[in-house]
């Protein structure tokens, strides 16, 4: 395939057989919905994975059907990867449209490598390689028979493969995996696909030949797993124990929902699928009250239609988890983008005075990991626990350390135990204990539980004191899940000018942001809040370390001027360096938007955003 | 097996359930309100059932007849309004060992709960539910219901009332309840055998019984109170004997049939409309998937499930 740059072009080939080795690369597909470049990021991820490297995804699908453009993009390599890289040093085009919308996320000095039966690109483009081959025709041709261009994404991994000396071993393992279930001719045309993109000569890549640096495993190391955020957290949520939910269908919640409804069975529990988003949180009530603790969840709009449920959790102290999975809003909204602005909701959306406790989980590995706390807390403290998640850890794909479920395994049973005369299920003076149905109460007096005020055996009563003194009651109980946090210490400088706050997905760009801001001189720390609601108790201390307090959240600076969780700092600690970055475009921040961001914010014009101009994919510069 | 539950200790012999035991706080209603004949019906209908006291469950959403469990000793509460089903619908799902009654009236059933009627009915849980009737708001004092008449006056519709009613029995057959009876609160031996009927049925049983308001809707009822000049005509069931009479008489596996006895005119017939004792129940086809996926996994441990689960992941 001859490509339209001329050999002169900078960004030229290296000299063959001498592949160069790089630490990490970031690959950007672009194509539509239905061409399968999830299924290729998936696999560089999970061979990543495989390989001990440190891998991280960014995905966008669209939220019609079938079709209009996807990208996945995967930043694969070894050292700290914590952001799935703000631009491409490879973008893979399969149309015209591709290579028109991506072409600007493309590093200079990177490489287009474009489907040349489909587009054309800009033959006065110098400043990248471009490389042009005919992977829907190819496709066809090693393929052949009627699957037309289907593996047409098999095809491109077997391109890839080749770029970067990938291990061809593990990754047709993966493929064997992947279709294994399925029909032996699937399995076939995906290896033929593979192999025929493998081979595309060295000279049609314009010898575009690279080697990701590799890292040996460290002895006694837990192996790499590799998943996205929404799998992470429903396992989490098995692994803590739960065994029993209800939903309702609703991008980016639903993959929870579905995986639950299948594994649950295997675990002897279940999940209803409901009727509405209200059936859905009544009925998971319904289990937790029979004394197995539940979960129901959604995202934003879903979560507005559960409030008054979620207000009757609080007023009769019924432990559940609720899982948010945020995207952008109000009403419809970005069905499948990234926002952050549902914490106000999270931490106040019902009625009355209803506290309840919010966690934000940063990664997906702390999708896992915040599923279990969350269920202890809902436990422990007999309530309503909210996780707040959201789409770009929902739908990206990181590696981590597999969990030691031998140590973090829960199994919790119902306690039916006969209750002893004088039973109160809601003492003033102690911890909310429920009595489930089944069990005997000794006195002969069997318990209620309900949305009115009550006393402290459940009877309803509008009493002023008791009203006042059962209010005091479920705040107290809240601000008392503070003491039994594990909370995360501060990354970077212990002290200095700049402090970054941040929570949720932002946790990979705020600390490759560190790096950069520290190169140019300033000491500065970071924190991501997990513990959103109640927060921790030693905040106040860690900001006073700092003469400037940064919050990083995607959504609105609102009327007033901050964002939603700065808002809250700023009430909470009345403390004016406080302040936001926020931005709103539905996709996450990358590094270089925090960097600049915070050089403009606090008026210092010598810090560069630090992003590397030149991909590592450009040649060395000649003389 | 992770999700069940610790069992209490095994029995010992037990007197026999009382009206004593079953009675808790005394009733908030209006004096003269139909609702005590129905509370006192249900406490006799638990005492023929005699099930063990802490697996008996009674719940309900919000409004005057929704204050049920509050005088019933047993466990149960008071949820929010018209959502009682969906969560009855939970506590059965989760404990397939308990009794659970859900209480409600016409306001909490068919208007915000109308959704959830539907599809608990669609999905047939064992759960047995009681709708008083009284074809008004009572504790938001006399707003028009779904249930209410063309032309009842009321503090929404001072001019009459004109938007169609809910008829119950069509609704709740065509909606797929597998137990669909109707009652009266002037006629206990009646109440009492339907709700004993429909607490044994195993599916999703349902009551709708006329229960009068004598604050915002009296003499809604009076055409079937015989002692005020109406009739009280009940279903005569098929005895299967072969005799001529017997062709008359309704056959309430018969949907078609039953759906024609629910468009007789007002006030229409009391007595069970339709019973299906063949649809399995959700509570039996939840129980069924786990009991096949887990044979499958040939009953592996929850930790080795799990640790295979990750291992895929690698």
């Amino acid at each position: 395939m001859v490509s339209p740059n001329s050999p002169e072009t900078p960004g030229g080939p290296a000299k063959p057989g001498s592949p160069r080795t790089l630490n990490d690369v970031v690959i950007r597909l672009a194509g539509n919905s239905q061409d399968g470049i999830q299924a290729i990021g998936g696999f560089l991820a999970r061979l990543a994975g495989r390989s001990a490297q440190e891998v991280m995804t960014y995905m966008t699908i669209p939220s019609t059907i079938s079709g209009g453009p996807s990208i996945f993009q995967v930043r694969m390599g070894t050292g700290d990867i914590q952001s799935s890289g703000d631009r491409a040093d490879v973008l893979v085009a399969f149309y015209q449209h591709s290579y028109e919308s991506h072409r600007s996320s493309l590093r200079p000095g990177g490489v287009l490598l474009y489907d040349s039966d489909h587009v054309q690109p800009n033959p006065d483009d110098k400043t990248i390689t471009a490389v042009g081959v005919p992977m829907t025709s190819a496709t066809v041709e090693a393929v052949g028979g009627s699957s037309k261009e289907k593996g047409k994404n098999i095809y491109v991994l077997g391109l890839l493969a080749r770029m970067f000396d990938l291990d061809v071993a593990k990754l047709t393992a993966l493929i064997k995996e992947r279709f294994g279930g399925k029909n032996e001719d699937i399995v076939r045309n995906a290896l033929l696909a593979f192999d025929a993109g493998h081979a595309y000569p060295a000279e049609g890549l314009r010898d575009c030949l690279y080697q990701l640096d590799r890292r040996t495993p460290s002895p006694g190391a837990r192996p790499q797993i590799t998943t996205d955020g929404n799998t992470a957290l429903a396992y989490g949520l098995i692994a803590a124990g739960v065994r029993y939910g209800a939903g309702y269908p609703i991008t980016p919640w639903s993959s929870i929902m579905e995986t639950l409804r299948v594994e649950l069975p295997k675990y002897g529990g279940l999940f209803v699928q409901c009727e509405d988003e209200i059936a859905a949180i009544s009925t998971a009530l319904g289990f937790s009250y029979g004394g197995n603790l539940a979960v129901t969840g959604s995202s934003g709009p879903g979560l507005s239609l559960k409030a008054e449920a979620l207000g009757w959790a609080v007023m009769a102290e019924i432990p559940l988890i609720i899982v948010n999975v945020q995207r952008g809003g109000p009403s419809t909204g970005l069905p499948t983008n990234i926002e952050q602005s549902d914490l106000m909701q999270a931490i106040y959306g019902s009625h009355g005075d209803a506290p309840r406790v919010v966690l934000a989980p940063r990664t997906v590995e702390d999708c896992f990991y915040t599923a279990l706390e969350a269920a202890r807390l809902a436990r422990e403290f007999s309530t309503p626990v909210i996780i707040l998640t959201d789409q770009a850890l929902a739908t990206r794909i990181e590696a981590f350390d597999e969990p030691d479920l031998e140590r973090l395994m829960v199994t919790v049973k119902a306690d039916l135990s006969p209750r002893p005369v004088g039973f109160k299920p809601y003492p003033l003076n102690g911890p909310t204990r429920h009595a489930p149905p089944g069990s005997i109460m000794e006195d002969g007096k069997y318990p209620t539980v309900t949305g009115l005020e009550h006393d402290e055996l459940g009877h309803p009563t509008a009493n002023p004191a008791l009203h006042a003194s059962m209010t005091v009651k479920r705040r107290e109980k809240i601000k008392a899940v503070a003491a039994t946090y594990k909370a995360p210490p501060v990354y970077g400088d212990q002290s200095g000018d700049l402090l970054l706050l941040g929570w949720g997905c932002t946790f990979g760009p705020i600390h490759e942001a560190v790096g950069r801001l520290q190169a140019s001189g300033l000491k500065v720390g970071h924190l991501q809040i997990r513990h959103i609601h109640p927060l921790r108790s030693d905040l106040e201390q860690v900001m006073a370390h700092y003469k400037h307090i940064r919050v990083v959240e995607i959504n609105d600076e609102g009327l007033y001027g901050y964002g939603q969780l700065t808002t809250l700092l700023r009430a909470r600690y009345c403390n004016p360096e406080i302040q936001s970055i926020t931005k709103t475009d539905g996709l996450t921040f990358r590094v270089s938007e925090i960097v600049e961001l915070v050089a403009k914010n606090l008026g210092i014009t010598s810090i560069k955003s630090g992003a590397r101009a030149q991909s590592v994919l450009a040649p060395p510069t000649r003389g | 097996m992770s999700a069940s539950t610790l069992a209490p200790a095994p029995d010992a012999p037990r007197a026999p359930l009382t009206k004593k035991a079953l009675t808790a706080d005394h009733p908030t209603w209006c004096p003269g309100c139909g609702d005590f004949a129905v509370l006192a019906s249900f406490y006799k209908v638990l005492e023929k059932l005699n099930y063990p006291q802490e697996k008996i469950v009674t719940f309900a959403g919000i409004g005057c007849s929704s204050r049920f469990p509050y005088f019933v000793n047993s466990h149960g509460g008071h949820y929010i309004h018209g959502r009682a089903l969906p969560f009855a619908a939970g506590i059965s799902l989760g404990r397939d060992d308990l009794h659970v009654f859900v209480f409600g009236g016409d306001g909490d059933g068919f208007s915000i709960g109308g959704n959830h009627l539907v599809h608990t009915a669609r999905k047939n849980p064992r759960l047995t539910y009681v709708i008083m009737d009284n074809s008004v708001y009572g504790l938001t004092k006399k707003q028009t219901s779904p249930t209410s008449p063309l032309g009842f006056k009321s503090k929404t519709d001072p001019w009459g009332a004109f938007d169609q009613p809910i008829n119950p029995m069509r609704t709740l057959i065509n909606s797929g309840a597998t137990f669909v009876a109707r009652s009266h609160a002037t006629q206990v031996n009646h109440m009492v055998e339907m709700m004993h009927r429909a607490a044994l049925h195993d599916g999703f049983s349902v009551v709708e019984i006329l229960s009068e308001c004598v604050e915002f809707f009296p003499g809604a009822f009076d055409t079937s109170i015989p002692r005020k000049g109406g009739s009280f005509q009940a279903i005569e069931l098929k005895k299967h004997d072969g005799t001529p009479e017997d062709e008359k008489r309704h056959d309430p596996t018969d949907e078609l049939a039953a759906f024609q006895l629910a468009l007789e005119p007002w006030p229409g017939k009391f007595g069970v409309y339709y019973e299906n004792k063949t649809r399995p129940t959700k509570n039996a086809l939840e129980q069924k998937l786990i009991a096949n996926t887990r044979e499958k996994t040939k009953n592996a441990s929850d930790l080795d499930l799990l640790q295979k689960t990750f291992a895929k992941m690698r």
